[in-house]
């Protein structure tokens, strides 16, 4: 578990380290070098060098613009080549990446306290609010994710700010996935409602509002961890299938999925194999949150 | 019967509710197809009002609600106006290509899923399923996405598949045998991508499913009675153990549509996923709306199909609701 979490912090740490670690602002554009394949760095006596027009440049650590590494500006380093625009992918994937964890993670609070919110209700209060709140589940379970997710974006204007699309995307993802979180928070408060602690509390008169923040609340916190480290890589992908689809976040902002659409191209796929490295990026990141989550399913089992 | 009955008019239930919601929101919908022409000044408003009427849209909202419904129960979804023609037929075609690339995938990922779930679930910690668990782990974790473009890049790379589509040219002049293997070519990689993302999770149901039921004390007592190993797991193992998969396959179709939806676009692959998505950036409702109701009516009578099922697989559930 402890080795897991490790994993999981070593992965994210370039991702939310973005700034610091790309050699380049992620719309920084070097017109004259166009899909260029990835930088050789040479050593020569131990110390790093760039070749430029048959030049070496010393690639520096802390060239002084804030960032850990660079060369200066006739050179270029582009760690996993570039893109048609010349823009440095090796950057582009560190804050593209930030992108997809930052919508995961807001994705994730927000459908949390959706399906607690709807647990609590349904589980506390059942009746009416039970079968309300229960039917509406089901009604958002009747449609594919992915549809129901394009459903929505549909709905919602096409062209909008940068900002916007993001706030857009998280809204809609997390708004979209509560119904899970719901159901399983909804039978915890339902088996949690009748204990006998709860029901000391309820004869010395407690009213339903500290019961519910008192008892009931602090008993749905494992299924929420739980719920929180399966939803974040899900809702990853998520962000990753709506902005290949062109419905995430736009240009010149990078996330993977449009980066990866790029890489769909026949002659990007045939010549530019590089830019198939947004999607090789997310492979450790979704495996860490997969391995954590399976380690804590093991520990709640057990 | 009465179960079914019961389930039936509730999958029906859920398909209204979803119609009205649907219906509801595509009217709220800033803009519609009309709207690009709204700052052209080729075209005046009162032409885009005029059309906008013609096509039925200044009516009151139930009545468009009914005359859509009364279309749809009698195959007509209405009229695509970035296609300009009826919906029905541009779907047919669709639908068929999509349930083709679900459907094999479904039935290679679960021939997969059982033996090696079953496999891996008689080795717990053996070096087998450890491998297995890891493999896995590994599969779940690669995006369908990644894995969709990772294929295409062999495919352009090699020539050994095509990069799209859905049959050759000259398909039409092909014999039936020819028609077949060239059908099989143009989805062996579409396929392939679906059941690398699906298998793992089935493998992972699979085995926990069984590992529960080799530990129940009937199991026990039919192997101590002798019952060959292979009778053992196939006709009475796996037959307890089938409750929650059936389940499953009623459930996993949903993350089937979703992941097929991808891979259609990313493969280029003439199935709903790529009409849809072109739909909803034409604001071609007509086509938004016909493909939201096929994707739930999929899905409800997949949890129907698997509802039923069970009730006749499994007597527990018969005893319990009567």
């Amino acid at each position: 578990m402890k080795r897991r979490c490790g994993f999981l912090a070593v992965v994210l740490a370039p991702l939310l380290l973005a700034g610091f670690l790309a050699p380049y602002p992620y719309a920084e554009q070097h017109r004259e070098h166009p899909y260029v394949p990835p930088t050789a760095v040479h050593f020569i006596r131990a110390r790093p060098f760039v070749q430029e027009d048959g030049h070496l440049y010393p690639l520096r650590l802390f060239p002084g613009n804030g960032r850990l590494f660079g060369v200066d500006p006739p050179a270029v380093v582009f760690l996993l080549g570039s893109d048609a625009y010349g823009r440095d992918v090796f950057s582009r994937l560190l804050y593209g990446g930030r992108l997809s964890l930052a919508t995961g993670l807001l994705a994730t609070l927000l459908s949390l306290a959706l399906g607690l919110a709807a647990g609590v209700v349904a589980g506390y209060f059942g009746g009416w609010w039970d079968g309300l709140l229960m039917r509406g589940g089901e009604l958002a379970m009747a449609l594919p994710w992915l549809y129901l997710l394009l459903a929505v974006r549909a709905v919602l204007p096409l062209h909008i700010s940068t900002l916007d699309s993001f706030l857009v995307s998280t809204a809609i993802i997390g708004a979209v996935g509560w119904v899970r979180p719901a159901r399983l928070i909804r039978g915890v408060v339902l088996s949690g409602k009748e204990r006998g602690f709860v029901l000391a509390a309820r004869g010395f008169g407690a009213g339903h509002g500290y019961l519910i923040r008192r008892h009931l609340l602090p008993l749905t916190a494992g299924v929420a961890g739980t719920q929180a480290t399966l939803l974040i890589p899900q809702f990853m992908l998520a962000e990753m299938a709506l902005s290949f689809l062109g419905l995430g976040v736009g240009e010149p902002v990078p996330s993977w999925g449009g980066m990866l659409n790029e890489a769909r191209q026949y002659h990007a796929l045939l010549l530019h194999g590089w830019l198939l490295a947004p999607g090789l990026a997310a492979i450790p990141v979704l495996l860490a949150f997969l391995l954590v989550a399976d380690a804590w399913l093991f520990r709640r089992s057990e | 019967m009465k179960y079914a009955g019961r389930r039936l008019l509730h999958g029906a239930g859920l398909l209204v509710a979803v119609s009205v919601l649907s219906f509801l929101l595509a009217q709220v919908a800033p803009g519609d197809f009309y709207s690009q022409w709204r700052g052209d000044p080729r075209i005046s408003t009162a032409t885009v009002a005029a059309l906008r009427a013609q096509s039925g849209m200044a009516r009151p909202l139930p009545v468009r609600y009914g005359a859509w419904m009364a279309g749809i129960l009698r195959g007509d979804f209405g009229y695509s106006l970035a296609y300009r023609s009826p919906v029905a037929p541009l779907l047919k075609e669709r639908i068929v290509a999509t349930l083709l690339l679900t459907g094999c995938a479904t039935l290679f990922a679960w021939l997969i899923a059982i033996p090696l779930g079953i496999w891996s679930a008689t080795r717990t910690g053996m070096w087998g399923d450890r491998l297995s668990t890891a493999a896995t782990s590994l599969l779940l974790a690669i995006p369908d996405l990644v894995l969709a473009i990772a294929l295409l890049l062999l495919a352009v790379q090699t020539g050994w598949f095509p990069t799209g589509g859905k049959e050759s040219r000259g398909y039409s002049r092909m014999g039936p045998v020819q028609q077949l293997r060239d059908l099989a070519w143009h989805m062996a990689l579409p396929v392939a991508v679906l059941v690398l993302g699906l298998a793992p999770v089935l493998v992972r149901h699979v085995r926990a499913a069984m590992l529960e039921t080799l530990d129940a004390p009937f199991a026990l007592s039919a192997r101590a009675q002798g019952i060959p190993r292979r009778r053992l797991l196939f006709r009475h193992l796996l037959p307890a153990a089938l409750n929650p998969l059936v389940s499953l396959c009623g459930v996993s179709l949903g993350t089937l549509l979703s992941a097929s939806l991808l891979v259609e676009v990313a493969m280029g692959w003439p199935g709903l996923g790529p009409l849809f998505l072109e739909a909803v950036m034409a604001r071609d409702f007509a086509v938004v709306l016909a493909v939201v109701m096929l994707s739930a009516v999929f899905l409800v009578l997949g949890n129907l199909a698997a509802d039923l099922v069970l009730y006749r697989i499994d007597p527990r559930i018969r005893t319990v609701d009567g």
